[in-house]
């Protein structure tokens, strides 16, 4: 989608980050469940517990809803209430110091990489690289063998190993942001690079920081319990929810609330934490609300407001009435084009032109119900294909025309051709998907269709993937795909934009040959009126989304009625006319604050 | 293709020498003086400067370094004291039954996650969508030595289904079905969290994929849905999904510590954590280093995987 009309924001008052993140029932529910467990285990000391170290043989594992005892006893006949309450606290003292830790020395790292680049940048990330080559756990397990079991030294080794996400992280947004105006400003106001580094890179990069630790935060509390678990972090007397577990491990089968317990407040705990991870992260990444990320379904959704004539008796080839799309934005719909109307004959060529957002590529697409993302929906109107209404078409109907009897051809090649597949295979594949020849059978078509699209040496060419090829020869391959079925139309959006102007010149006339030759309708859709001229009976002027002039090529290029039609026309520029091209132009422009 | 492999594994020599200067350096960070501890109360200066010369450690850093690597070269990864037998043999051993472990754990994770992944894209807010995501969040947040001791708690001792412990029975077990039984447990266990970061994965993959132009173009041309899904939209996602799947074997490499502690899995991270609370050093060094040495060549077969799927990493 090369150019999508852009809609002004609805005015509506823009919400906080804060009420956003409370409108995510899951977000708010890890929020507060969070908040529960920290403020609980902050309050130990002043909450009626028994003392968590005080054993009581007697009354060892009692189970839960004793008296006295809500969680019932642990092997020692320690309340485990209590103990719970206070290992929670050590258990989040441990993992958030270790993710402390681990964001101060790793942002560090990623900022001097980041910034200083060359031997420092390389020796510091081979560094992160190495620690990186680690199976993860087993590193901290080296280092916990190293300095001796214990929960500091657990709290070391765990934040060790979490150094390489920040320390890569920090560095790729600090070298994005290093080169920018701001830095250069404050680098040539004479301010010391550890200045710059704190106050101009630093402010930046902590969106970032704050990101990250939200997202490991979780995961460090999970291996430091997991630590003690084994035995190897927090020792005797202290302890905290993954040492009780590693305890209470003995008498799972006499006494599983014991292990349950613990173990389950750990998974609450993380499940929490990352509840708040991810809607934090949501509500920091505007794509997801936009709808950009929702995933393109087959077909365009339909949602037609009027109800046009299924059939149109004696129509051409081609026949668009009253055609309007919009984008479906969380709910509400922006109109992208509306009242889109033309008619294209067999052995016909309708240009299309606008500028990029004028609306042109929609309503190429929505021919074809390929609007993809951000949602499109087709709000009214009707689109006929020898004269049947293809909008009101069951889907499976309506991706059975497509490439059948109306092919495209798309703007840039190289990203509009799958990467992984040869060339070759993508054509074959185009005839396969309406005409089951057998796979030998296409690939031997596939081949003359190269041949006929002018690709010399077809035959070994069609082993070639696409970023082995040319621009021009992607495009011709682009080009045969489209006439893989014998299609009666062909829509071509902005079919030369990206090549440059001899191969442009040869992909036209390429098209237009094709046309003749095959008797094709063809809709070629430009934002260059000496394109139009060239290959086109009739055109039709986009702006804003609505046609604002259609009609014959000459008659257009003779007496323009409309103002806009009347610039497109002087931006093309003739040979040898210099600096009179810009005096021709200007007086054109005049709103545009000339 | 050959060259491409050459070239990988020439890169990944320096990896591996780094990995092992890691582990020497992180031996170094061993508090005290080992001869004074070796000798105790005999730690006369004349004793420790005799044993300090009979193990090399009042040579410089580097050379004790080069002399260090210049045995393991030689399969010579030292002596544990506690178990009176050569490191490598003992690591070799161990390794075998992780391998076992973790290599099962890898093949479910990565299939399941896969296909949970890809029918959560595409069911992008349906319901499938929201138990897919539902279970992935339990999986993620779900301590792996807590599930072990839940599913031993369920399976072995409320259901009597499977064995809570071992790699094999003790009376007269030993064959492959025995070894499969004793398997299903812990791998399943394993695998549970890694499933959860693959279809997390997957699913953001296959997302960013289908919006794609070249998707689009699949969609012109008229193929089925189940085509531009599985074939073009997956088969591109896969190139991204498979450097997952290599760290994904760290994981179930690292994650192998607790299961094996829990189901008494007679393997490397069992071995670890005794040979740590038992100051086993040298066993440690060893574990940790071939551990870490087959991490980077399951990494640099993905890449080699990876590079077969896509044409455009060979050059």
């Amino acid at each position: 989608m090369t150019d999508m009309a852009v809609p002004p924001p609805p005015a509506r008052k823009r919400r906080s980050n804060w009420q956003l993140l409370m409108a995510n029932r899951l977000a708010a529910a890890g929020l507060f469940l969070f908040g529960f467990i920290v403020v609980v285990a902050l309050l130990a000391p002043l909450l009626p517990l028994p003392n968590p170290d005080i054993t009581d043989q007697p009354n060892r594992l009692l189970p839960p809803l004793s008296a006295g005892h809500l969680f019932g006893t642990d092997h020692l006949g320690r309340d485990i209430l209590s103990r719970l309450i206070w290992g929670t606290q050590v258990s989040l003292l441990v993992g958030i110091s270790a993710t402390a830790l681990a964001a101060l020395f790793g942002s560090l790292i990623g900022l001097v990489a980041g910034y200083a680049r060359g031997a420092t940048d390389s020796v510091l990330m081979r560094f992160v690289d190495m620690l990186m080559a680690f199976p993860y756990i087993l590193l901290a397990i080296a280092i916990v063998a190293a300095l001796g079991p214990g929960l500091l030294n657990a709290l070391y080794a765990i934040a060790i190993v979490n150094i390489p996400f920040f320390a890569r992280n920090i560095r790729g947004v600090t070298v994005s942001i290093r080169n920018r105006e701001f830095v250069d400003a404050a680098r040539l106001s004479g301010k010391s690079h550890a200045a710059i580094l704190f106050t101009e890179v630093l402010p930046n990069v902590l969106p970032v920081i704050v990101i990250t630790m939200s997202t490991t935060i979780g995961w460090m509390i999970l291996e430091t319990a997991g630590l003690s678990f084994l035995g190897l972090g927090a020792q005797p007397p202290t302890s905290d929810l993954g040492s009780m577990l590693g305890q209470a491990r003995a008498q799972l089968f006499t006494a599983p609330h014991a292990s349950i317990i613990p173990g389950t407040m750990i998974f609450i705990l993380v499940m929490s934490i990352n509840l708040l991870g991810d809607g934090i992260r949501d509500v920091l990444d505007p794509r997801l609300r936009s709808g950009a990320l929702d995933r393109p379904m087959p077909v365009t959704r339909i949602a037609r407001g009027d109800t046009p004539a299924p059939v149109l008796p004696d129509a051409p080839a081609l026949v668009v009435e009253n055609l309007a799309t919009g984008f479906d934005a969380g709910g509400t719909i922006h109109s992208a084009v509306r009242d889109i109307s033309f008619r294209l004959g067999k052995g016909e060529c309708l240009g299309l032109i606008g500028e990029s957002g004028s609306g042109k590529s929609v309503t190429a697409l929505s021919l074809m119900g390929l609007v993809a993302s951000p949602p499109g929906v087709i709000t009214s109107g009707a689109v006929y294909i020898d004269g049947t209404d293809v909008l009101a078409l069951r889907e499976q109907e309506l991706i059975g025309l497509r490439g059948a009897r109306v092919a495209y051809v798309f703007q840039d090649p190289l990203t509009t051709l799958h990467p992984l597949f040869a060339v070759g295979e993508q054509v074959a594949e185009a005839i396969l998907a309406h005409d089951p020849v057998g796979r030998q059978a296409a690939h031997a078509r596939a081949v003359a269709l190269m041949e006929t699209v002018g690709i010399r040496d077809a035959a070994s060419r069609a082993g070639a993937y696409p970023h082995e090829l040319s621009g021009g020869q992607r495009q011709r391959i682009g080009i045969a795909m489209a006439l893989a079925n014998d299609p009666d139309i062909i829509i071509a959006d902005e079919p030369t934009t990206a090549l440059d102007v001899t191969v442009q010149a040869r992909i036209l006339e390429l098209l237009h040959d094709l046309r003749r030759e095959r008797g094709l309708a063809l809709l070629l859709i430009t934002h260059d009126f000496g394109v139009v001229a060239q290959v086109c009976d009739r055109v039709a002027v986009m702006k804003d989304g609505a046609i604002v002039e259609q009609g014959e090529t000459r008659a257009i290029l003779r007496a323009p009625r409309h103002d806009y039609t009347k610039r497109l026309i002087a931006c093309v520029p003739e040979l040898g006319e210099g600096h009179g091209f810009l005096d021709r132009v200007r007086p054109l422009f005049q709103e545009a604050g000339a | 293709m050959t060259a491409y492999i050459g070239k990988r594994l020439l890169a990944a020599i320096p990896v591996i020498l780094g990995l092992s200067v890691i582990v020497f350096l992180v031996m170094k960070l061993i508090p005290g003086d080992p001869a004074q501890a070796l000798l105790g109360s005999y730690a006369t200066p004349d004793n420790v400067a005799r044993i300090n010369s009979a193990l090399g450690l009042d040579r410089s850093w580097p050379e004790q370094y080069v002399i260090w690597i210049g045995n393991l070269f030689h399969g010579d990864f030292g002596r544990s004291y506690i178990l009176n037998r050569p490191v490598l043999d003992e690591v070799l051993e161990r390794f075998g039954a992780t391998l076992i472990l973790a290599g099962a754990s890898l093949v479910i994770c990565s299939v399941l996650g896969i296909l949970a992944g890809i029918v959560s894209a595409v069911r992008q807010f349906g319901w499938t969508d929201r138990i897919v995501t539902f279970f992935v969040l339990i999986g993620i947040s779900m301590p792996a030595f807590f599930l072990g001791l839940v599913f031993i708690l369920f399976f072995a001792v409320q259901w009597k289904m499977l064995p809570a412990s071992g790699m094999y029975a003790v009376y007269g077990g030993g064959d492959l079905p025995d070894l499969l039984r004793h398997l299903i447990l812990p791998a399943a266990t394993l695998a549970i969290v890694a499933t959860g970061v693959v279809a997390r994965l997957t699913r953001a993959a296959m997302l960013e994929v289908l919006r794609q132009d070249f998707i689009r173009t699949a969609r012109a041309k008229g193929l089925s849905e189940n085509k531009v899904i599985y074939r073009h939209a997956f088969r591109a996602a896969l190139v991204s999904i498979i450097p997952v799947l290599g760290i994904q074997a760290g994981f179930v490499l690292g994650g192998a510590v607790y299961i094996e502690t829990v189901f008494q899995w007679p393997g490397l991270g069992q071995m670890l954590v005794k040979a740590v609370s038992t100051r086993d050093l040298l066993l440690v060094q060893g574990g940790v280093l071939i551990a870490a040495t087959v991490y980077v060549l399951v990494n640099l077969l993905a890449d080699v995987a990876q590079a077969m799927l896509d044409p455009r990493l060979k050059a």
